[in-house]
């Protein structure tokens, strides 16, 4: 890209940008939400907290561990990507490759 | 072993005994009560990962979730009580588990909630007066030089992963297009806004970030998106408070 | 020498456990809470709303700092950084009070998101001090120590809990907390009397008193094993200790916990009447 077609393309994409900054900028004028994020908006959360308190009932199963297909990734229409990787299937049963640390 | 390492081993390796001396206060041993601390701990780390990976939870399902991030707190505990940024580790984890190696997407779109909740607690930064744009001579705007928010995160990925999050975040969300997705991620003021970046935008943006000024970071976008047009892109990082300073160099 | 200055500076009305879920009805009517509780660790990014969020609340309301990460009982030294995040959050916020736990949670770079039981020895004890010496250096205040809930205990402990408590204020200046759902759940666990505790609990030490749910489980034997799970309303036998520890300390400051299946404001705030109810039957 030549200089002068790169200045010119800049400056007119600053111009727009400006304008429709202008316009979202009156539109939206808004108070600051210290709340917690509004249902349907994108619910963002902060990440784990913390807790001083224990789990209810001691239901720990050590080690055993399952993969049941119980997720969304079945219900995603994905083909088949550049790189290969086989994009559907089932989970399955499994307990074993686990990656160690 | 030290007394707390043995008690660290044996919370997280189920298959160690209870460790020795630890009574029930009547006499016996403690027996079942030392499982307490392992659900406890166990319990409340895979909870810690639910709410920093709630898409990969919901695309693998709970009990896959909870088995996955079971093995990954064993392997790799926190190591900082800030669990907000706890499972840093896990996107990669995810890749190398083998029973997982069929979802490709899974490692990227981890990441991308891992950014969003990194953006989510990173600082405050007051947005750029615009008028410094307006107040740029044009012949002079190639060499502005911007600097992004702190809360502002990239994402490269070969898989629809904003398609993906928007799937299993929004109620009657399309399916994801099948096209690999460049993800920017900016805070307008409290919440993180994932937005699926246009061909070129990713390489402006890395530009931008590390230092280089505006027209460099064109020529750039424009070596992977000939027909790259800034105006979008640029409204939208002003209209989400993105940029928080403009400088000028020097004339050469 | 027993020091007297004040540990902190909390009003002797209920507070409860701060939930971010909570903050519009709090800031509309906050009924009967007084005051706040926050846990420091979630409040330890660089921006955002939670610490937005956490300024505003401090604008209206006393706030007090829990920590729940610092493994004051751990047998390494304190994490330097965590140190510093602590005294970081104590500089700009100026709570009104600071407190952590007689407990453990990381060890070998691991943190382990549990409050681990100590054996009450005369090792313990001196380090605990010297960590606790270290932690009010770095805040620059007098911190609270909260008692533990236990599931068991260690062959080797040769001190009381009550005692090992009142020599570490002793020694270090602290206060304490006095968790009086922690007591009857130890006391359940462990076969002691939760009265016969609290009596021989150095209550003039005590700048904090917190109250919270526990859920039931079993042991090995059958026998009801307690777990501290901030799941549900305050349970009745741990009002009735309330009300016997008040009667001994006079009124405290007085928290209601509630971190898991948080419920809505009212539940909460009616939990909160219920320990003003019990403050305002003690005299002052």
């Amino acid at each position: 890209m030549s200089n002068t077609i790169k200045t010119m393309a800049i400056a007119t994409a600053v111009t727009a940008a400006m304008a429709s900054h202008a316009t979202t900028a009156t539109a939206q004028e808004k108070v600051k939400c210290y709340g917690v994020s509004l249902a349907g908006q994108n619910d963002c959360k902060a990440g784990a907290g913390t807790t001083c308190a224990g789990t209810s009932k001691v239901d720990y199963q050590g080690n055993a561990w399952t993969l049941v297909d119980k997720g969304t990734c079945t219900t995603m229409e994905l083909p088949e990507m550049a790189d290969g990787t086989e994009r559907m299937g089932s989970l399955e049963e499994l307990d074993r490759d686990l990656p160690q640390s | 072993m030290s007394r707390q390492g043995t008690f660290r081993s044996a919370i997280l390796d189920p298959a160690q005994p209870v460790p020795p001396a630890l009574l029930d206060g009547q006499g016996g041993p403690a027996g079942r009560r030392f499982s307490v601390y392992r659900n406890n701990v166990t319990a409340s780390l895979i909870e810690a990962l639910e709410q920093t990976f709630p898409v990969i939870r919901k695309l693998i399902g709970p009990q896959a979730f909870a088995s996955v991030a079971g093995a990954y707190l064993r392997a790799h505990p926190p190591d900082s009580p800030v669990l907000s940024r706890y499972g840093a580790g896990f996107p990669d984890y995810l890749g190398q588990c083998e029973p997982l190696a069929h979802l490709g997407y899974l490692p990227d779109t981890a990441r991308l909630e891992r950014a969003l909740v990194d953006s989510y607690h990173a600082a405050d930064a007051a947005p750029v007066d615009p008028s410094i744009f307006a107040q740029t001579p044009p012949e002079d705007l190639p060499r502005l030089r911007l600097r992004l928010a702190p809360a502002t995160r990239l994402l490269r990925s070969p898989w629809p992963i904003h398609g993906i999050w928007r799937f299993n975040t929004e109620e009657g969300a399309p399916q994801p297009p099948h096209q690999a997705q460049d993800v920017l991620v900016t805070r307008p003021d409290f919440d993180p806004l994932p937005r699926p970046l246009p061909t070129g935008g990713a390489e402006f943006l890395t530009a931008i970030a590390t230092g280089l000024a505006l027209g460099e970071a064109m020529d750039r976008a424009a070596e992977t998106a000939p027909a790259f047009d800034l105006s979008p892109l640029l409204g939208l990082l002003l209209q989400d408070n993105a940029i928080t300073d403009a400088t000028l160099d020097e004339a050469p | 020498m027993l020091d007297q200055t004040p540990v902190n500076t909390l009003p002797h009305t209920p507070g409860v456990g701060y939930k971010p879920q909570h903050y519009s009805a709090i800031m509309a009517d906050p009924g009967p809470v007084r005051w706040l509780e926050v846990h420091a660790e979630n409040y330890m990014g660089d921006g955002g709303r939670p610490i937005a969020q956490l300024r505003h609340l401090a604008e209206r309301f006393p706030v007090s700092v829990h920590g729940v990460g610092l493994s004051i009982g751990g047998e390494g030294r304190l994490d330097p950084d965590h140190l510093a995040r602590l005294r970081h959050i104590c500089d700009w916020l100026q709570p009104a009070s600071f407190s952590e736990h007689l407990a453990w949670s990381s060890h070998d770079n691991a943190f382990l998101n549990d409050l681990l039981p100590l054996p009450y020895t005369d090792a313990t004890l001196t380090r605990v001090c010297e960590h606790i010496d270290a932690l009010q250096e770095a805040i620059a205040r007098p911190m609270l120590l909260e008692n533990p809930s236990s599931y068991l205990a260690y062959a080797e402990s040769t001190w009381e809990e009550t005692d090992f408590l009142a020599e570490i204020a002793r020694r270090t200046g602290c206060g304490l907390l006095l968790d009086v759902n922690n007591v009857f759940i130890s006391a359940t666990n462990l076969g002691f009397s939760p009265q016969g505790y609290i009596d021989a609990f150095p209550l003039d030490r005590v700048g904090e008193i917190h109250l919270a749910g526990h859920d039931t489980d079993a042991d090995d034997h059958g026998r009801p094993l307690l777990i501290d799970s901030h799941g549900r309303e305050v349970d009745e036998p741990v009002w009735a200790l309330l009300d016997h520890t008040l009667a001994r300390s006079g009124p405290r400051p007085s928290l209601v916990e509630w971190d898991n299946d948080v419920p809505d404001w009212p539940t909460l705030a009616a939990e909160a009447s219920r320990a003003a109810a019990a403050l305002s039957k003690v005299p002052a």
